[in-house]
């Protein structure tokens, strides 16, 4: 593996339930490492704390042990290296979409001039110039993921955090959006984690697929995806290898004997 | 819904309003006379109208219109201002609205307007006690509203600010002040109405000046023409300051879509 760009070690993650007492482990002793230009899917059963690893990697909530690194520098904080997206689009509805892509760069004071240049170039790549001007009502689902996606590649991060960034639209606009995000990651040369439900558009969109265990959540299994074309997952997608992947994480996560009578997830999912 | 259809059923609409307008003012001016009603309990419109022209001569109207709409505005903007200010502060600190919402909740529940004969006593027969009727009515509907706002900000909003290194100044200005706009204005919406509320009471029960003074003056003379002549002036000052403020809305919340701004007023 090439330089490591992020890395989990030993990470626990203890929460205590307000006015209980109770002390919830989410995640436990978790290590894993992502090299440069690497993509690497998280796969576990709801409430394993992928959600409450990838806050730590932002550096929006700091672990109970261990700890995130970024380029070898540990994560004490938001910090510029790293920017993350999620489900919701969480477009401001007073920007018009040049302003949303903007956002970031514009809390980190980027000049304007910089910032409107990375913005329209953004917008360009993802076929939206047409709309810079536009408000994100105006926008559908799946046009509006992709300027958040913009919005995450303005500030121009080494790592790139993604929590289920797809889940929310349609699975055709879906598919589009994933090979959007597949062919700018490749572009680009970033290094992404991505948090999904969707075991299918974890082989296809990766090169390794972590898988999580329950709660309290760590990583059990570890599985390379030998396939090309990374940065063409619907050409992937045809690949008959896709579904002894699956099958494979399907194996993983137990899915056969899994049943839903689990407690239901508190705190972080 | 087609534009077509759309504008054919506006048409349609303002139509049935001016020919509502049209029945209500025929019915005013000869009603009365046909059921026989008194004069002095409902004047026909054309007794108001000469009471106006009268009003406007002798009485000073314009001045009394002026002097409660300054009134109005004066409280609306002081008492808008206080209100947004307490509802961020309180809505950012969670310890201050603890600590604080007894006070507010019983201040909330008393009836503003049973403040005014305090007031008066306290500032004497001036512009003052109406003003500050109208800052405490006008206060609690805009605190409430930014509050709320505040409070209801998405904190994976908060957190996307903060992961891009955000201030906490910047996360004010840059997603809590913006997201409360348009509930702040549905509070301003309220209050603008309210502000004449306040300002009224005040003028009824001390002062020589005001649409309020003229209302009990006409009263006390038994002038019913002129308490309907200060009854229409108070819902024109109402009416025009309602107004501005939903022609600043539309401007402010430009972005919204179209038909959630201001709706038919």
């Amino acid at each position: 593996m090439s330089v490591v760009r992020l890395e989990f070690r030993n990470v626990t993650m203890r929460f205590t339930e307000r006015g209980k007492g109770v002390t919830l482990t989410a995640v436990t002793d978790v290590s894993f490492s992502i090299g440069d230009g690497e993509v690497v899917s998280l796969i576990g059963p709801s409430g394993c704390g992928k959600s409450t690893l990838l806050n730590i990697g932002s550096g929006l909530t700091a672990p109970s042990e261990g700890g995130a690194f970024v380029d070898g520098q540990r994560v004490e904080g938001p910090n510029a290296h790293v920017a993350f997206m999620l489900q919701k689009d969480l477009l401001l509805p007073w920007r018009t979409i040049t302003e949303n892509v903007m956002f970031g760069v514009e809390i980190q004071g980027v000049p304007q001039p910089e910032r409107k240049r990375r913005a329209q170039s953004l917008l360009e790549n993802f076929n939206l110039a047409e709309f810079s001007g536009h408000y994100p009502h105006q926008l559908s689902g799946g046009m509006r993921q992709r300027v958040a996606l913009a919005r995450t590649l303005a500030v121009d991060p080494h790592v790139l955090l993604l929590d289920e960034p797809f889940s929310a639209v349609d699975a055709q606009t879906r598919m589009v959006l994933q090979r959007d995000l597949a062919q700018t990651l490749k572009q680009a040369g970033k290094t992404a984690l991505l948090i999904t439900h969707d075991l299918t558009e974890a082989v296809i969109l990766s090169d390794r697929v972590l898988v999580m265990s329950r709660r309290p959540g760590t990583v059990i299994d570890e599985i390379s995806i030998d396939m090309p074309q990374r940065d063409n997952p619907i050409a992937r997608r045809h690949d008959p290898k896709v579904s002894d992947y699956v099958a494979q994480l399907m194996d993983r996560l137990d899915i056969v004997h899994a049943s839903l009578e689990q407690p239901a997830a508190t705190g972080a999912a | 819904m087609s534009s077509d259809a759309r504008s054919s059923s506006l048409r349609n609409g303002t139509m049935a309003s001016v020919a509502l307008l049209v029945a209500f003012l025929a019915a005013w001016q000869w009603g009365p006379g046909l059921l026989g009603i008194p004069s002095f309990i409902v004047p026909p419109l054309s007794m108001v109208a000469t009471e106006f022209v009268h009003a406007w001569r002798v009485d000073h109207l314009l001045l009394h219109t002026g002097v409660t709409f300054a009134e109005v505005l004066a409280g609306f903007v002081l008492g808008s201002l206080l209100g947004a200010l307490f509802g961020y502060l309180l809505g950012m600190s969670p310890t201050a609205e603890f600590a604080l919402s007894p006070y507010i909740l019983a201040l909330q529940i008393a009836p503003k307007v049973a403040f005014a004969p305090l007031f008066i006593l306290w500032m004497g027969f001036t512009v003052y006690p109406k003003i500050l009727v109208a800052i405490l009515i006008v206060f609690f509907p805009v605190m409430v509203n930014v509050l709320t706002a505040v409070r209801a900000v998405d904190p994976d909003l908060i957190n996307l600010a903060r992961a891009f290194k955000a201030t906490r100044a910047q996360i004010f200005w840059k997603i809590e002040f913006p997201t409360s706009l348009p509930p702040m204005f549905a509070g301003l919406r309220i209050g603008s109405t309210l502000a004449v509320v306040g300002v009224v009471v005040g003028e009824l029960v001390g002062g020589n000046v005001g649409l309020g003074y003229l209302l009990s003056f006409g009263e006390g003379q038994a002038n019913t023409p002129m308490v309907f002549v200060s009854i229409v002036m108070l819902t024109i000052v109402g009416g025009i300051t309602y107004v501005g403020v939903i022609l600043v809305e539309r401007r402010v919340l430009h972005y919204l879509p179209a038909r959630s701004v201001g709706g038919n007023l």
